[in-house]
């Protein structure tokens, strides 16, 4: 029986840990742990509310636009003005989140999951004319190979010329991504950590010139995902194809929806979004989100066990550090106390289940080349697809968002800061679902609950055993060698994880370095 | 076959602690040079930066990149630049954060930190939580987070530590004091203020370069987002922020924040976030 530890999983944002254990090359039982803990609840409590959107979009890095999103969408719903904000508010709100969504698919096909399948080192053997793959040969030439060695080895399949042109793409990705945030920052000020979307709306103003500038910025991307990065998702699919296999999880999907549609309907679950609200399942079967079935489930989590069973709103954290049994500081969070999977694959699927015609154009075509039905896409390859053709879907949507900005007219509006109020904030972070809960005292931050994607997919078993979606993607697979776990780091990197997001709330107390290793 | 190089190899370690990995995003975005240029290419003519631990970005895993940082400690000693991400947990031996094993035990970014730190040649503190402790270390503190310079003093490890904040920090302002250190070696004492940033980047106040500077002079003050006149009054901390923003902008030049409309939030500053919030309030002191 082997035991693989990896630690750290690199590659995703933040620390994360996977045990796996194995046995006649099939791993049994998998456990994913997060390993850093910053305290961000503790650190709102007190604070004026409206500071909860500056510093909830510092909890990550990569994905602040979402977070920025869903603190706004929060501190609207609890200022009472969700149903107000002006549509150029909305749009811009729309506009930044698809730049950043964009950047964030580019960055993680290429810099974050491709030399899981792309071999660089073939760019030794190149004799083309192609400056940037040239540099590379005299980059390998020098010897000196960091960040891409050392590595995992024996299971690099493409050709050698396919090779080097996905590693000519992952030097074009670099500028592209970079261009995406450009783009972001029209409307967004700056990026990472936008500073134009702030509840009400935002500050920004549209003017013609960025309107312009903005559409041929995303023309420029738009081009490059149509025509370099689904085509690359799909040449490593066709090679890769087991991956269809490899990775199914847990079978079920949830999205809140996203990008608004809609300014005047303060219900979240009910808005009109460009993604839609709800579940799904390898059924296909839609079912309508309703967000009090939402859950926080602790037995297998260092948390008090009377603090089960939770909707956020009510969210408690009380570290219980001496548990038995526990593994992991993130929370198993359930719907319907089911086990579900958040993510790119989680709302295109919904939004293919409610008969969007775009949508399901995209997919059903996709499945058509690989000759496949809708199952194959809960796998590795699967949710790379899904990211893929939502990046066409969302890149494709904003030239007419941006048509419908209208200069001299407001971005934001007024508002008094209650002295009590609840807020809820919903919407969808690349990774996947995420939700933001907060109550207001006395004009301040009395509770802040942050619920993320990885939350969702890294989540440890919960009160009926069940495991995390990763945890269950993992589980099952077979291991063809123990030394170079490629299985395992390609299905946890098809998820996308988002460490810094999903431990940022808790404070742990009591453990010893010694028994922080989970055996 | 390896042939032998003349290009000087100047090994590079990044550390995250408590952070975002939001500096290394923004490091992603530097235009000119691209971060094609600086891992790949001669950043300088004949000076390459090997940047051999990034988790990130690394193709290695687990105990594979876990070698790497053995490695290079032992045979790089005095030699390889550290730049550090985040702050630095210290609460009960620093458990939250952990980067790895070491004998099957886990091993903390603070321990991590004293090892590679007294070997490394330089410690870049990148952005506001390395350099001052930044949000991990807002009140009240839970996981106890100090900044580099503050965690390595503890242990009276002296390799001098060169500071670069922002939440984020500007790209340019890593990688120009990068080229500088590749040109000219370690910054002296006068290129530093007295809170180690680089004077070339940290020279001014947000609020002596800003183009609504004529707005303040004439006392007409922003009454809501969204609109025109100095921000002032809904709560900038450009008076107080030293940083070269209003010159350099960001993302390429496209924007920055208080060209975007909204109040700078002084996250250069060493009191960020507990001295320069509520954000969207009015200074009481200037």
């Amino acid at each position: 029986m082997g035991h693989i530890v990896i630690d750290p999983v690199t590659r995703i944002e933040g620390h994360l840990k996977i045990e796996a254990v194995v046995e006649n090359e099939e791993v049994k039982e998998t456990k994913s742990s997060g390993t850093l803990f910053r305290g961000f609840e503790l650190i709102l409590l007190g604070r004026d509310p409206r500071d909860a959107q500056r510093l909830t979009q510092r909890i990550c890095g990569v994905c602040p636009t979402s977070h920025s999103i869903a603190a706004a969408l929060n501190l609207d719903s609890a200022f009472g003005i969700a149903d107000k904000i002006p549509d150029n508010g909305r749009i811009i709100r729309n506009l930044i989140l698809g730049s950043a969504h964009i950047a964030d698919h580019i960055l993680h096909f290429y810099l974050l999951a491709a030399l899981d399948y792309v071999d660089i080192t073939k760019v030794a053997e190149y004799e083309g004319t192609n400056p940037p793959l040239n540099s590379i040969k005299r980059f390998i030439e020098r010897g000196e190979l960091g960040p891409f060695f050392p590595r995992y080895e024996g299971d690099y399949r493409l050709p050698a010329e396919v090779d080097q042109q996905i590693v000519a793409h992952y030097v074009e990705a670099l500028t592209m991504r970079r261009k995406a945030h450009e783009m972001l920052s029209i409307f967004g000020g700056k990026m990472p950590h936008n500073m134009a979307i702030v509840p009400g709306g935002v500050t920004e103003v549209p003017t013609i010139d960025k309107i312009a500038s903005f559409l041929w910025r995303l023309n420029e991307l738009r081009d490059f995902i149509d025509n370099v990065y689904l085509p690359d998702v799909l040449t490593v699919a066709e090679v890769y194809s087991d991956y269809f296999e490899i990775g199914k999880g847990c079978g079920n999907l949830l999205s809140y929806g996203s990008y608004e549609l809609d300014g005047k309907e303060a219900d979240l679950a009910k808005r009109q979004r460009l993604f839609k609200q709800g579940t799904i399942s390898t059924d296909l079967k839609p079912g309508k989100l309703d967000p009090d079935k939402i859950s926080e489930e602790v037995k297998h989590s260092w948390y008090a066990s009377s603090s089960t069973g939770r909707n956020p709103a009510r969210g408690e954290t009380t570290a219980d550090t001496g548990k038995k049994g526990a593994y992991s500081w993130i929370k198993s969070l359930r719907y319907d106390g089911e086990v579900y999977e958040a993510g790119p694959l989680a709302r295109l699927l919904v939004t293919y289940a409610s008969g969007e015609p775009t949508v399901k154009g995209l997919v059903d075509s996709t499945l058509a080349k690989f000759r496949a039905s809708p199952s194959a896409l809960f796998s590795v390859l699967g949710r790379h697809a899904a990211r893929a053709l939502e990046t066409k879907f969302i890149a494709d949507s904003m030239p007419g968002w941006l048509l419908q900005l209208k200069p001299g007219e407001p971005v934001c509006i007024s508002y008094t800061i209650p002295e009590e109020a609840q807020g809820m904030g919903l919407m969808e972070a690349a990774r996947g679902a995420l939700g933001h809960w907060m109550e207001i005292k006395e004009s301040k931050i009395a509770n802040y609950q942050v619920v993320t994607p990885t939350a969702w997919n890294g989540s440890p078993k919960d009160d009926k055993n069940q495991p995390g979606p990763i945890e269950q993607a993992i589980t099952g697979t077979k291991i063809r060698d123990e030394e170079n776990p490629f299985e395992i780091v390609r299905i946890v990197r098809s998820f996308d994880p988002c460490l810094g997001c999903a431990v940022h709330l808790v404070t742990p107390k009591g453990r010893s370095l010694g028994e922080f290793r989970v055996s | 076959m390896v042939r032998q190089s003349l290009t000087e190899e100047f090994p590079v370690i990044w550390l995250q602690g408590a952070g975002c990995t939001g500096c290394s995003v923004s490091v992603l975005n530097s235009a000119s040079p691209s971060i094609k240029n600086v891992l790949i290419d001669e950043v300088i003519p004949g000076k390459h930066i090997n940047l051999r631990f990034h988790s990130t970005i690394m193709a290695g895993a687990g105990d594979t990149g876990i070698e790497v940082l053995r490695e290079t400690h032992q045979q790089k000693k005095g030699s390889y630049i550290l730049v550090v991400e985040g702050a630095i947990p210290t609460a009960q031996g620093g458990i939250h954060c952990v980067i790895g094993e070491e004998g099957g035990k886990a091993v903390s970014v603070v321990s991590r930190l004293k090892s590679l730190g007294s070997n490394a040649w330089a410690v870049i503190a990148l952005g506001t939580c390395a350099a001052f402790g930044g949000i991990p270390a807002a009140s009240p503190n839970p996981t106890q987070c100090l900044s580099v310079e503050e965690a390595l003093k503890a242990v009276r490890i002296a390799t001098p530590v060169i500071n670069i904040p922002g939440c984020p920090p500007h790209p340019d302002w890593f990688i120009g004091t990068l080229a500088s250190i590749l040109l000219f070696g370690l910054p002296k004492p006068e290129d530093l203020d007295e809170h180690r940033r680089p004077k070339a980047f940290f020279g001014a106040l947000i609020h002596e370069n800003c183009p609504r500077r004529a707005y303040y002079d004439e006392g007409k003050f922003a009454k809501k987002l969204g609109g025109p006149g100095c921000l002032y009054e809904l709560g900038c901390k450009g008076p107080v922020t030293y940083a070269d923003c209003p010159l350099r902008h960001w993302n390429n030049g496209v924007n920055w924040c208080i060209g975007s409309g909204s109040p700078c939030i002084g996250c250069c500053e060493p009191g960020f976030p507990d001295l320069v919030s509520p954000f969207y309030e009015k200074m009481t002191q200037a």
